[in-house]
């Protein structure tokens, strides 16, 4: 079989930004382990991960699960790079923002269904604000599952493309939203200013390509670089991101994704 | 090179046959104005993999004119037409299904015969009416009169209705395949949507069902699962609407533990032993070649 050369990895896929570690409460996933975890990266030649804690996605407050998730990286943490979640509604909760800034985490993940947030609460634009003035990214997930095998206890629903707006506008926060299809891509950035859309990014593991091509069509109206390479493992095999760029009718448009290490400096910037 | 260091000419899925069972064409009749594009995009990705053959199926007017899971007789013909046509202008890469609608039983029975009689090599049936429904069973009768293998739409594990189908699940489509013994039943799309787990319980040990792998959906560990339910004998790969998680599947499998027969089986030669002799002209060839 063909794999991907070793030699010449995608320059800019040096970070998955959208991988978990841990068990899903809702049907097994083999093996979420970041020692797996690191061997998945080396092997389809990704530099490094931005990874959560998949059971504190689930959980009301979000402490323990972090603590966890900082535990169990800490042996990896050349190549992988912690994502805790920070719920804005939750008592001392900037305890938690400086927690994860002080472990060197650069993204900060917030799930605004399973809070029960609707799409213009505050506590996510505090949340918002306050990762601007830390200067971490804000992530957001739109789903974890398709939505047609989703167990009758998983009643979250996805995000809403209005939460996104919402805190886009308001804030001069990095956001970056993992697992949207085209459709919620499109809607959430046209409905932007250009210096709106400056701050937000979007991972392509969700997007559909040929032969309808979404992500050919997403590049070419909105510019790769408003992209990022992700691949939403251990939910879902990682060679489905790499598939989707190789596949593009020119492959070398994702040479102009985002480096996500450079996501809150440049949306700093669109706000100033 | 492309961006991922891969030669050009090197087929992305790997150099072995490839045959994409469950694969989609649109026609001018389907009300969509980029329908040829869509059309040239799946050649030009399948180029890309490595497939050597398409076996496609048309859904009378995707909609257009009547439901895409409730054709009309009309369109159900129309739809057969415009994949006759393509198999015949593109040669050995393309081989078609007839679509047949089985609440229209003696245009089902006649859309068979006719769709045999140009070239057709399978039955596709969509969801207009349960897998397990007695208006099956001639449909299934005439497929093995003519030695043809079924593509049923499967959705995986189905707890509740849907909208604009009748849909069926494994269960469905098990009490189908036990009726007709002789008849290789393809489930279309385990990740197509819905709960892939119950599918593979349900389908285990009845040996005419085979799972095709395309949809959308990758999740880990379907792949072992579905592998480790129904053995490598009867997976058929496929893409159905996207080729890229199709070839993430290809990758998955080089990395889960086969060995190149049961890679080979599930790539092209399940779908040699159950579509009609001289489907695969190239396919063979392709083989030969490969030594």
């Amino acid at each position: 079989m063909t794999l991907p050369d070793p030699a010449t990895p995608s320059h800019r896929h040096t970070v998955d930004v959208h991988s978990y570690i841990g068990p899903y409460p809702f049907r097994h996933v083999p093996h979420p382990d970041p020692d797996v975890l690191v061997r998945v990266i080396e092997r389809e030649r990704i530099g490094a991960a931005w990874v959560g804690h998949l059971p504190t996605a689930f959980h009301r407050d979000p402490s323990h699960g972090n603590a966890q998730l900082y535990r169990a990286l800490a042996v990896h943490r050349q190549r992988l790079h912690p994502a805790p979640v920070v719920r804005p509604d939750w008592p001392r909760w900037m305890d938690e923002l400086r927690r994860a800034r002080d472990e060197g985490a650069p993204v900060i993940r917030a799930y605004p269904p399973q809070w029960g947030y609707g799409d213009e609460e505050s506590p996510l634009l505090d949340l918002a604000h306050a990762c601007a003035e830390a200067g971490l990214v804000l992530l957001l997930t739109t789903r974890f599952e398709d939505l047609r095998q989703r167990s009758r206890l998983d009643v979250a629903g996805d995000l809403r493309a209005a939460s996104v707006r919402a805190v886009a506008r308001a804030s001069s926060a990095a956001l970056l939203v993992v697992a949207a299809g085209r459709d919620f891509v499109e809607e959430v950035h046209w409905g932007l200013t250009p210096a709106e859309q400056g701050r937000v990014w979007w991972d392509i593991s969700w997007v559909w390509g040929p032969p309808e091509d979404h992500l050919a069509h997403l590049l070419q109206t909105m510019g790769g670089e408003r992209f990022v390479f992700g691949t939403g493992w251990p939910l879902r095999l990682t060679q489905a991101a790499s598939a989707n760029i190789a596949l593009l009718p020119d492959p070398s448009a994702a040479s102009t994704f985002a480096d996500p290490q450079t996501l809150a400096g440049a949306a700093s910037a669109t706000a100033r | 090179m492309t961006l991922s260091g891969v030669p050009d000419a090197a087929p992305l899925g790997g150099p072995a046959p490839l045959i994409d069972v469950h694969a989609h064409f649109l026609h001018a009749d389907c009300g969509r104005a980029g329908w040829a594009a869509v059309n040239e995009a799946r050649f030009r990705a399948g180029e890309r993999i490595g497939i050597g053959c398409h076996v496609a199926s048309i859904l009378g007017t995707w909609g257009h004119r009547s439901p895409t899971y409730f054709p009309s007789p009309h369109d159900v013909s129309l739809g057969n037409d415009a994949m006759i046509a393509l198999q015949e202008r593109e040669g050995h890469r393309v081989r078609g299904y007839v679509v047949v609608n089985p609440n229209h039983t003696g245009h089902a029975l006649a859309e068979i015969d006719r769709g045999v009689s140009r070239g057709l090599v399978g039955v596709k049936l969509l969801a207009s009416r349960r897998a397990d429904d007695p208006l099956l069973d001639p449909v299934l009768d005439l497929a093995a009169e003519h030695g043809l293998p079924m593509l049923h739409h499967v959705w995986q594990h189905r707890t509740r209705s849907w909208p604009n189908q009748d849909i069926s699940d494994g269960t469905d489509l098990g009490r189908l395949a036990g009726r007709h013994p002789d008849v290789p039943c393809i489930l279309a799309h385990i990740g197509g949507g819905g709960d892939y787990a119950h599918t593979f319980a349900a389908v285990a040990d009845i040996p005419n069902v085979y799972l095709d792998l395309s949809g959308s959906g990758v999740d880990r560990g379907m792949l072992d699962d579905a592998l480790a339910a129904v053995g490598p004998q009867r997976l058929l790969w496929g893409a159905d609407v996207t080729l890229e998680t199709g070839l993430a599947k290809l990758w998955a499998l080089d990395v889960i533990g086969l060995d190149d027969e049961e890679l080979a089986a599930i790539r092209w030669r399940n779908a040699m032993g159950i579509f009609p002799p001289g489907t695969f002209p190239m396919i063979v060839q392709a083989a030969g070649s490969a030594g």
